[in-house]
């Protein structure tokens, strides 16, 4: 199994690490979820229900306790490893938002990123004419101008553009678990199509996704295995590509009900 | 109270006037400073009798004065009577092969990507730059191409000594010109006492042909305690010297206080970068280099121009304002700051940018990044008097900060006295986000490099302005310096 998460609970801790215990907020309530190579997996669910918050725990976002439960990733605890070492191990996270780097050029953390990775894996370090190679070829698949990437990170990128920036990191990372949140939220029609043809060509039988969404037209685009709903921290019902479509028609109202 | 002091001590070493004339043979005077000593450093150099007097002028001066007080550091007081203020210029009995150095030094190299053999002459290794010239690419051999080249185009470019003996026209004309002796108490001092440093003289209408910051590059310099530079740019010639090395620099030295002089004639153009990366003293701030520098830049000359670039991640204490007297009608005067300061270091710089002239214009840029328990402050003025119409300046001063015990602090001064000039201020403080963090952990980057590079963003339009050579080092050396800020 590529991720096995098993009744996972996590809070957020508040920033002020002397405030009471009352600022503790229990996010996920016991949340399992499996993911084989290859397979495409949805989770969709409503505002605040821990979508993100479950992305930021298997990426290693400071902040947050895991208080139950376990992850395994390729067999190994993902939650004893640090952020840097759970990507060095191949797991992606596209942010639901972006995060600007003012004055690092785009170009050199992507290869910053990348060399740091394969050092962490005890790899060596890409040339700068190999790194530009891989550049120059995932750009044009992405229909991405290479100005962009002489631009600072994130700093001034219009929505849809960080989201096809995150889909470039995506593809020169090549990662083996790629968790994209909300990666359609901001995107126009045609640059929808472009995000999914890019997501589509790194589908393989040693990679794995998890797409986090609020709209099935994604899922028209990328053909999901399986859908999962998410009500207040737990899959609450987990099914096939149909699930996305009832749920567009009739909302969450039944689960919410089901879960309060 | 401390001048009364010296004044007794200086008495009392009367009593034995030329009484250390003994040890000559050591080439080291005795501790402290009086009239004798001073004569004894100018008689070693076989310095004319003005010399003498300039630098006695200078003493007497300093008697006077009080050490300055109102940076915000804090040291215990200098006793100015326990330094040795003459010592042998022979070389220190270095290490005899890399095996010897610091293996920390050593570590610092690597990471640096400086060359073997580059080590070796900055590790001060003996004999290091005989084993150069067997290289294919010695260092040495290309010194000697520069220093031809250099000669070829006029540029005068040698220690101030040397200057002093063979072209003391020059030297009487400017030394002091920009500079007075009695322009502060460190300047007073160094004008006393002064014993090495560079002197460039760049003519009329020269384009000095290389950058010397390349030939420091491979030529390491063994820095004094009480540095002296005076460059000279004549009309519409142009220069570009960068003063250190990136490489950690060890100093016998607790006290530092050099002066730097620039002198930009009609269309001439200075640009004077400085990487200053001396020892910080250990993590409780003991044993560090104090750093009281005198840097200031005279543009005489109308459409004249000058350039103030520095990296300053070393020593215990900074107090330096690399500053620049826009005299020449339409002449510019640009300060271009990254102040890193850790551990316990303590920095107080900026710049001063006094407009005299027409249609004047200044741009000052400063970048402070501050950890650990560091104090972090830029000062600056910017001055422009009745006649300097049509005057502007633009001033930005950023500061960053890591952890939440250092501190940053801005002080600007403006002084504007006409209402036809334009003075612009604008200043930020920021912490470096958790979401910037994470977001580079996200991606692989381990933590210290992601600081590394975040700040390297930061800092990054004034990076830009470095010699080319220099970026690269300089970007691993703001990491090198922020190691240990976070976590
Ligand atoms: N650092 C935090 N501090 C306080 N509350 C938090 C923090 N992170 C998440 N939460 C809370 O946890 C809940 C789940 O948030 P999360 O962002 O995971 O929701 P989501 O399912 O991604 O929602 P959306 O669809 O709107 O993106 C929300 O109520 C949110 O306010
Ligand atoms: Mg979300």
């Amino acid at each position: 199994m590529l991720l096995e998460v098993k009744d996972l609970r996590a809070v957020v801790r508040p920033e002020d690490e002397n405030e009471e215990d009352a600022g503790v907020r229990e996010i996920l309530k016991g949340l399992s979820l499996s993911i084989a190579s290859g397979e495409v997996h949805a989770i969709m669910g409503p505002n605040g229900s821990g979508k993100s918050t479950f992305s930021h725990v298997l990426a290693g976002k400071p902040g947050y306790e895991v208080t139950d439960g376990t992850v395994q990733f390729k067999g190994e605890d993902l939650l004893a490893l640090e952020p840097e070492e759970r990507a060095a191990r191949g797991l992606f996270l596209a942010f639901q938002y972006p995060v600007e780097i003012p004055g690092v050029p785009y170009m050199q953390f992507l290869k910053v990123a990348l060399n740091a990775q394969r050092k962490l894996r005890g790899e060596e370090e890409l040339s700068t004419p190999d790194f530009m190679r891989l550049i120059r070829e995932k750009t044009q698949q992405l229909g991405i101008p290479m100005d962009m990437l002489r631009r600072a990170v994130n700093v001034g990128f219009s929505g849809g553009e960080k989201k096809r920036m995150e889909v470039l990191q995506m593809a020169v990372l090549q990662p083996s678990l790629c968790i994209l949140d909300e990666i359609d939220s901001g995107l126009d029609i045609d640059a929808l199509k472009i995000v999914a043809d890019g997501v589509n060509a790194l589908r393989s039988e040693d990679r794995g996704f998890l797409l986090i969404t609020h709209y099935q037209r994604l899922l028209d685009y990328i053909e999901p295995d399986h859908v999962h709903v998410m009500v207040r921290g737990r899959i609450v019902r987990s099914g096939g590509r149909e699930l996305a479509l009832e749920l567009e028609r009739e909302g969450y109202a039944a689960y919410q009900e089901a879960a309060a | 109270m401390a001048d009364q002091e010296t004044l007794k001590t200086v008495r009392e070493l009367e009593k034995y006037k030329y009484g250390f004339e003994t040890h000559v043979e050591t080439e080291k005077a005795p501790k402290g400073l009086n009239e004798d000593i001073i004569r004894f450093i100018s008689e070693k150099k076989g310095e004319p009798e003005w010399m003498l007097e300039w630098r006695l002028n200078a003493y007497r001066l300093w008697l006077t004065m009080e050490e300055p007080r109102w940076a915000k550091v804090h040291y215990p007081p200098i006793d100015f009577q326990a330094i040795h203020y003459y010592a042998a210029p022979k070389r220190k009995k270095g290490p005899k092969s890399l095996d010897e150095v610091d293996p920390e030094i050593l570590k610092t190299y690597e990471k640096l990507g400086i060359p073997l053999k580059e080590q070796e002459i900055l590790a001060g290794v003996e004999g290091a730059p005989k084993v150069a010239v067997d290289a294919v690419f010695d260092s040495v051999s290309v010194a000697t191409t520069f220093r031809e080249e250099l000669e070829k185009a006029g540029v005068i470019f040698c220690p101030i000594s040397e200057a002093i003996q063979k072209h003391p026209d020059l030297v009487r004309k400017y030394l002091g010109s920009v500079v007075p002796p009695g322009d502060n108490f460190y300047a007073a001092l160094n004008s006393a006492v002064f014993t090495d440093g560079s002197f460039v003289y760049v003519p009329k209408g020269v384009r000095c042909p290389m950058e010397l910051s390349t030939y420091f590059r491979i030529n390491e310099r063994n820095t004094g305690q009480f540095e002296r530079t005076l460059i000279i740019c004549d009309e519409g010639a142009y220069v570009s010297y960068l003063e250190g090395c990136t490489a950690p620099a060890r100093s016998e030295h607790q006290l530092h206080a050099a002066v730097v002089e620039l002198i930009a004639l009609d269309d001439a153009e200075i640009k004077y970068s400085t990487v200053q990366n001396w020892y910080p003293g250990d993590a409780e701030g003991r044993g560090g280099v104090y750093n009281f520098v005198t840097k200031r830049a005279d543009c005489r000359g109308r459409n004249s121009k000058v350039s103030w670039t520095q990296v300053e991640t070393g020593s215990a204490i900074t107090w330096k304002y690399p500053s620049c007297i826009l005299k020449g009608d339409n002449s510019v005067g640009e300060f271009y700051s990254i102040a890193i300061s850790n551990g316990r270091q303590q920095v107080d710089s900026g710049t001063k940018m006094v407009h005299l002239g027409k249609n004047t214009k200044s741009r000052i840029i400063s970048k402070g990044i501050s950890a650990g328990r560091s104090q972090n402050t830029y000062r600056g003025l910017v001055s422009i008097a009745r006649k300097a119409h049509g005057a502007r300046n633009f001033t930005q001063c950023d500061s960053l900060l890591i952890g939440d015990k250092c501190g940053a602090h801005t002080v600007p001064y403006i002084q504007a006295k006409t209402p036809h000039a334009k003075v612009e201020h604008e200043a930020t403080t920021s912490k470096i986000a958790e979401d910037q963090l994470f977001y580079c952990r996200a991606r692989g980057i381990p933590e210290e490099e992601a600081v590394a590079l975040i700040v390297n963003g930061f800092v990054r339009e004034v990076i830009q302005k470095l010699p080319m050579e220099f970026m690269a080092e300089t970007q691993k050396l703001i990491g090198i310096s922020l190691e240990g800020s976070v976590g």
